[in-house]
């Protein structure tokens, strides 16, 4: 009686936050059990934006493809993506699931990067927006976490070698890097597999897994599930 | 609707012209001549002159004779039509089909035009006031021919407004040059008596034209509304315009603002009333010193949403400068395409409205952040990585060929290849280590190599030979050979790509 009380008032308060209860029908799946048990309601959170570190080129490009597989993932029944970046490769987008043709591609110009991703994430008609910004404070991120409270866009923010690591609204904070590639019995290089850290997570527990990628979708790999080593991630579990 | 024609007559059109320049000319008597066969003879006169009995056509001599005082400017050729170029363009306030009536006047098509001024009176009256306040000595009418308010606002002496019907009672008691018919012509009537048009408006054309030729029955015919004259307007009439005059001089943001959405609704009715959308719009106001201020929109999709259409074009409003006062709005849209056309294009995985919503904010970054910005890719049939795919304009646009799934490619691609450093074994192995910015990478997974030629059609040079390496730690990169190994040097080696 009581744990259903504190189950239901629990949900209340996610709700309040921005975390609605995902209909059958606005769920997606990304194929990854134990991924999906971090976050809250056993749901990968969308309509919420989403941002990803990456130090090097090639932590860039590794989250650009976790991005995109996830993307589209999300975009599975339909629905455009927008695309803040350079040097994405059209073609590339095609092993992650995402017809090339649906993706907007937009250079991110000097000053309005904000404003742009900002104007994105309020149109309803898109269903995944990406953007390549260095910086974010807390206030820009509130900002444009409204946006998508009404809209219901997700969005992905890949944050290149950023200033600050200061708090943003952002509903979780990842970081992706390369793994050596999975073994497939052919010589030559297998299937891209990531080490995907969930270094934080709004009402969520952070996490760290290594996951490849097949041409069937995300797969996990047997590798120890480890929580993020460090403990400077304060989580705010509820 | 009934047809309806303005008249404007300048009387002293170049001496008016030459006051508004210089006005200490005013309380002189002034004269305007041009050479005319070895002579120099009075072209325009002022009013002054013309009180003190000196006309056009006086030769110079004869009239400084009379009067020793008379001030004499030459008559710049060509002159003429230049200024009533200028005003016909400033006439474009009162009605979008302005035409120059060459040596001195403008022809209106007030047609459905007077109502916005509050009516024929008012309207003829603002005209008048505005030019006079210009400078410039008029006399306008306003009837259903061109032929009947020009020759009303010459000669007639009853009243400027002739309503559609009465061309006939107006034009009678007038003389046969309000006809603008030929002095040859006019001197003949003369000779025969005719001197009011009344005299000849019951004779048979046939009988007209056998005495007088073809042009006289024509301009009878025209002035009495039984033949088309045709008008040959400054500005070619664009079908979608939408004018807004102010009653007053307007210099604020809201001012503009109420303008222009005032106009965008008034076009975007029409529009969807049509089921067209505009995929370009000019939003142009005429300020009062006669410059004219514009900014102008592009569409993804035709579009006649006034709430869109009127956040991108306020993104620019504060590019007008009014100045002193902008006194008329006019929004232009230049190129209109059927809406509904575009809708039945939609991918099959799109909602209807979806893609209105998302050409909107296509609209919306390009006028913040420059033309043609964002950029959707669709398969090219090219191997060479550079031109595998190509920029499309359209949103709607379906591909024409598939992605290629089967050779990987690089989710990150360098705009210029990089070149590095390597060490491989020869003849077709991949390298077993790379340096690139000061660093070294080990390889320890590899595929390829894939040759990728270069298209002799479109470019020359070497081939390159893709291998898709790993690195000790996973990360996987794109690098390429450019051409054989030779006797002389090793080929170069680039890196081009990040792999997820």
């Amino acid at each position: 009686m009581k744990s259903e009380l504190v189950e239901r008032l629990k949900k209340e308060i996610l709700a309040m936050e921005g975390f609605c209860t995902p209909t059958v029908n606005s769920k997606v799946h990304f194929g990854i059990k134990t991924l999906e048990k971090a976050f809250p309601n056993h749901v990968f959170p969308t309509g919420a934006i989403h941002e990803m570190m990456c130090a090097t080129p090639e932590d860039a490009a590794v989250s650009s493809g976790f991005a995109a597989a996830l993307a589209g993932r999300i975009m599975n029944d339909g629905g455009m993506c927008l695309w803040l970046g350079q040097e994405i490769s059209p073609p590339a987008l095609r092993f992650f699931g995402i017809a090339p043709e649906k993706v907007l591609f937009v250079p991110p110009v000097e000053k309005q990067a904000l404003w742009m991703i900002e104007e994105a994430l309020k149109c309803r008609s898109l269903k995944v927006v990406i953007g390549e910004i260095k910086e974010l404070n807390l206030t820009e991120s509130r900002r444009l976490q409204l946006a998508v409270e009404e809209s219901r866009v997700t969005g992905f923010f890949l944050r290149h070698n950023p200033r600050s690591l200061s708090n943003t609204a952002a509903v979780a904070r990842w970081r992706v890097t390369a793994l050596p590639s999975t073994e497939t019995g052919i010589p030559g290089i297998g299937y891209y597999s990531w080490k995907v850290e969930l270094l934080k997570v709004r009402n969520g527990i952070p996490g760290c897994w290594h996951i490849a990628w097949a041409p069937t979708g995300f797969a996990e790999q047997a590798a120890p599930v480890t929580h993020p080593s460090k403990a400077v991630h304060h989580i705010k579990t509820a | 609707m009934v047809s309806r024609f303005v008249s404007i007559w300048f009387r002293y059109l170049e001496a008016d012209h030459l006051l508004i320049r210089e006005p200490e000319l005013k309380d002189k008597v002034f004269v305007l001549a041009g050479p005319d066969r070895g002579r120099m003879v009075i072209r325009e006169v002022n009013d002054k002159a013309e009180a003190q009995g000196i006309f056009p056509g006086t030769v110079v001599a004869d009239a400084k004779a009379v009067m020793p005082s008379l001030l004499i400017s030459d008559q710049e050729p060509g002159q003429v039509l230049e200024i009533l170029n200028e005003l016909a363009e400033w006439c474009i306030r009162y009605t979008p089909v302005v035409a120059v009536d060459p040596p001195d006047g403008l022809i209106l098509d007030a047609t459905g035009c007077a109502h916005l001024w509050g009516g024929e009176h008012a309207y003829l009256k603002d005209i008048g006031q505005k030019l006079k306040a210009k400078g410039y000595h008029i006399r306008a009418a306003i009837a259903g021919t061109v032929g009947v308010a020009w020759a009303v606002a010459r000669y007639g002496q009853v009243t400027p407004l002739i309503a559609s019907g009465e061309e006939a009672y107006a034009i009678a008691p007038l003389p046969p040059a309000a006809l603008r018919l030929e002095p040859p012509v006019l001197e003949k009537m003369q000779k025969v008596g005719f001197s009011r048009i009344s005299h000849f408006l019951g004779i048979p054309a046939s009988v007209l034209r056998r005495r007088f030729g073809q042009p006289c029955v024509t301009r009878l015919r025209q002035a009495l509304g039984n033949a088309y004259e045709h008008i040959e307007p400054v500005r070619p009439v664009e079908p979608y315009q939408e004018r807004l005059p102010c009653v007053e001089p307007v210099r604020t943001r809201t001012a503009i603002e109420i303008a222009l959405k005032t106009l965008l609704e008034m076009l975007c009715i029409r529009l969807a009333r049509e089921n067209n959308g505009l995929r370009k719009a000019i939003f142009q106001a005429y300020r009062m010193d006669g410059k004219i201020e514009e900014v102008s929109i592009g569409t993804y999709a035709p579009s006649c949403n006034v709430n869109h259409l009127f956040r991108l074009l306020s993104l620019k409003i504060s590019n007008i400068r009014p100045a002193l006062g902008i006194e008329l709005f006019v929004l232009t849209a230049p190129q209109v395409e059927e809406a509904g056309r575009q809708q039945e294009a939609l991918w099959s995985y799109t909602g209807d409205n979806d893609l209105t919503e998302i050409a909107e904010l296509l609209d919306r970054l390009n006028e913040r952040a420059g033309n043609n910005i964002v950029k959707r890719y669709l398969a090219d049939e090219h191997y060479w990585p550079e031109r595998a795919y190509k920029p499309v304009a359209s949103l709607t646009e379906k591909p024409v060929t598939t992605w290629p799934v089967t050779r990987p490619r690089p989710i990150r691609l360098l705009p210029v290849p990089k070149q590095i450093q390597v060490s491989a074994p020869i003849p077709d192995y991949p390298p077993m280590l790379f340096r690139y910015k000061e660093k070294v990478y080990k390889i320890v997974k590899a595929d390829g190599p894939e040759r990728i030629e270069q298209e002799w059609w479109l470019q020359h040079g070497l081939h390159r030979d893709y291998y898709i390496v790993e690195d000790e730690k996973g990360s996987r990169y794109w690098i390429f050979r450019l051409g054989h190994y030779q006797q002389t040097g090793s080929p170069e080696w680039y890196l081009h790509g990040f792999f997820a």
